[in-house]
């Protein structure tokens, strides 16, 4: 940073217009013709206005980070801004503290994102390197842009899968445009539709690089939609959370029904449906507000802060098949037929079924080994032969 | 700032359900009209319940990517979209005249113009039209050629009857085809009969539905004729009892779409600047003379 410098030029402007600036540990005063610049380091004081650009010189990392974030960013109090500073583990600003508040208050202002922030300087340094954050599936690494003309503030975002951080960028399709990742987003591996967006099905193969930060946000928006919004809300404690019973009581139409699903079956339906493996949104809402569910909500990065239309689809489903009495049957089998209808059971449940090997038929999931089931206990009608015991819904 | 949000059906089991929302979308993105512009949906992410969350913008402009108000504009969309004091009768609308009504999301402290539907918007009328010239490859199609305005019939809501006979009697007022018809799937007048309802030797049938899919790629071809199975595809014009029959696909994926949301948008007080006429331009340039009705499938019936 010199004195032609966009950050140099902007502090002269600002503090002429505004006598001050404070923001992230720096502080710049102006007193009619004289300087104060203060950071945790020290204060210089007594300033005049041809000594500033000496001054701030061993202080360049707060002044260029001052800029990004106020000329740049902007955006105060937004989640856009809020995820940008998570991403280079800047402390994320509290709603009205407002920036430009003393650097001296700096600990009230601030409150700590999650684990560990870091301080200008170091996290000036580290810019330098690269800042790597996960989100989800995605690795987004944080780095001082690397152009002569643009500002030396200025930071550009690289955002790839977690599964591709030690693959040569050679090796991967490389993309610029944030709309690129709602095509990404659409398939997995074997070509299926993901119509959860968070399932932790995302291929790789692929790198958005030299992003701004509007479009990492935009990009973000377009893998996992809506997930930096309610974090954001989270991190201000303002998460608005609907508990199934309010979800399904709301629902309409077709839809009428799930409310009607037992509370036990909607146990059921989470350890199915969000679970981490299945799901990496952390599950918020319980039963009701003061009626916790027994399967835990997982460890996602970003909440849940209610149902989901597609375990809205399915609690229809399982409403309508919860309905049904149950009975008792009776049906042949030996020990072992009885053992591989469990395993047949975890194999499909845990998506398992394409790594059982063709000649493995030790494994009770294997095809040979269910077609040979099905052949020796199977009936014309193309099920188990089975009786149902008579109960009492059979007597009237 | 303001932002547009398109709020469409959307679906769990078929991608290209969204596709045309997402087409007409960036067309309205590449205008820069609006600070934002977002897909929202029912059946996929961003939900309608957390779209208007992830907006910066304080004015926001709802427009339904749906073709007629019934149970989704009047019902699903508000309620998901937080709109408390949202009432059917502030649209006092008899079926297709909707406009915008501007109310606040309870969640957010935004406000939001919540429009009609864009299939009952007059602009819808162009686009049947645009459609009718795009898939006969004529920009002066009309003299000697029928058109048949095609909607689903009035199984689950009578205002869908509407939003067809509306702008069937709008193209016919215009006079520049020889003779329109409105017919339907599930009433009559059927579309399986539709060479029974013209004269005209050449007929040009256009689906009023949002997206390709079940409806407009598999049964409509079949019931009128134009293939024994709609996986063997079937000509583009094909005939049928000494008719030809110019199938067009689903309106909804024509580009001038653009322009109805847009237009909805402004109804309701957006400032779009020279975004209508852009999109205008643009979309007649990209679209000149193609055809596009081999998109694959959508929407799940039933909700
Ligand atoms: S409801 Fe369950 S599956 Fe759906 S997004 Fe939330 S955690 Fe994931």
């Amino acid at each position: 940073m010199d004195r032609t410098s966009p950050e140099f030029e902007a502090v002269l402007e600002t503090v002429t217009d505004e006598e001050r600036i404070a923001f992230d540990g720096l502080t710049i005063e102006r007193d009619g013709d004289t300087y104060t610049v203060e950071t945790p380091a020290g204060a210089q004081t007594g300033l005049e206005r041809s000594d500033l650009p000496q001054a701030l010189e061993p202080v360049s990392a707060y002044v260029t980070n001052w800029y990004y974030w106020q000329r740049t960013v902007g955006g105060e109090d937004t989640a856009r801004r809020a995820f940008l500073r998570w991403c280079e583990r800047a402390p994320i600003e509290t709603e009205g503290t407002g920036a430009d508040e003393p650097a001296t208050s700096d600990a009230s202002t601030y409150t700590n994102a999650d684990d560990g922030t870091v301080a200008v300087p170091a996290r000036d340094e580290a810019l330098r390197d690269g800042i790597d954050r996960e989100w989800g599936e995605l690795v987004v690494t944080t780095r001082l842009v690397d152009d002569v003309d643009r500002p030396e503030s200025e930071r550009v975002y690289d955002c790839w899968h977690v599964a591709d951080a030690g693959t040569d960028l050679a090796e991967l399709e490389v993309y610029d445009d944030p709309r690129a990742a709602r095509e990404l987003a659409t398939h997995d591996e074997d070509g299926r539709y993901r119509p959860l967006k968070t399932a932790p099905t995302l291929v790789s193969g692929w790198a958005f690089t030299g992003l701004s930060g509007a479009e990492l946000v935009d990009t973000i928006g377009f893998f996992y939609p809506a997930t930096v919004a309610n974090w954001h809300r989270e991190q201000r404690d303002a998460l608005d959370v609907d508990h199934w019973a309010e979800t399904a009581d709301r629902q309409s139409g077709i839809y009428d029904v799930v409310d009607e699903l037992p509370r036990e079956a909607v146990e059921w339906m989470t350890e199915a449906c969000c679970v981490d493996s299945q799901c990496l949104r952390r599950r918020e809402w319980h039963f009701e507000e003061d009626d916790e569910l027994a399967v835990d909500g997982g460890d996602g990065q970003f909440p849940c802060r209610e149902p989901c239309s597609l375990v809205i689809a399915a609690a229809r489903s399982w409403a309508i098949l919860e309905s049904e009495d149950e009975h008792t049957y009776e049906l042949e089998l030996t020990t072992s037929e009885l053992n591989q209808l469990t395993e047949i059971v975890d194999a499909v449940a845990d998506g398992r079924t394409d790594e059982i090997r063709e000649a493995d038929v030790n494994d009770g999931a294997n095809r040979f080994r269910a077609r040979y089931l099905r052949a020796k206990r199977f009936d014309d009608d193309g099920g188990f032969t089975a009786r149902r015991r008579a109960d009492e819904t059979d007597a009237d | 700032m303001q932002a547009l949000v398109i709020a469409a059906h959307g679906s769990h089991l078929n991608p290209d359900a969204s596709d045309p929302t997402y087409a007409h979308a960036d067309t309205v993105r590449e205008t820069g009209a609006f600070d934002e512009v977002r897909e929202a949906f029912w059946k996929e992410e961003p939900h309608f319940r957390e779209v208007i969350r992830t907006l910066e913008s304080e004015e926001v402009f709802v427009v339904p990517l749906f073709i007629s108000e019934g149970y989704f504009t009047e019902q699903v969309i508000p309620r998901e979209l937080r709109l408390e004091d949202w009432n059917p009768d502030k649209w006092d609308s008899d079926g297709t005249a909707a406009s915008t009504v501007t109310l606040e999301a309870t969640d957010v402290d935004k406000t939001v113009h919540y429009c009609g539907p864009v299939g009952t918007h007059d602009a819808m009328t162009d686009v049947i039209v645009q459609r009718a010239e795009t898939v006969t490859e004529d920009s002066d199609v009309g003299a000697g050629f029928g058109l048949a305005v095609v909607g689903h019939g009035t199984e689950r809501n009578e205002n869908s009857a509407k939003a067809i006979e509306y702008h069937t009697e709008r193209i016919r007022e215009q006079g520049r085809f020889d003779e329109v018809e409105a017919l339907f799937m599930d009433e009559e007048p059927e579309v399986d009969d539709v060479t029974d309802f013209f004269e005209a030797e050449d007929v040009v049938v256009v689906p009023l539905f949002i997206a390709d899919g079940y409806h407009t790629q598999e049964d409509i071809p079949e019931d009128m004729g134009l293939t024994d199975d709609y996986r063997l595809g079937w000509d583009v014009p094909a005939e049928v009892d000494g008719h030809r029959i110019w199938y067009a696909g689903a309106v909804g994926t024509e580009g001038l779409m653009a322009d109805v949301l847009l237009e909805r948008a402004v109804d309701a007080g957006a400032d779009v600047g020279d975004a209508l006429e852009a999109v205008r331009n643009e979309v007649s340039l990209r679209d000149g003379g193609t055809s596009d009705s081999t998109s694959g499938p959508t929407t799940e019936a039933g909700d």
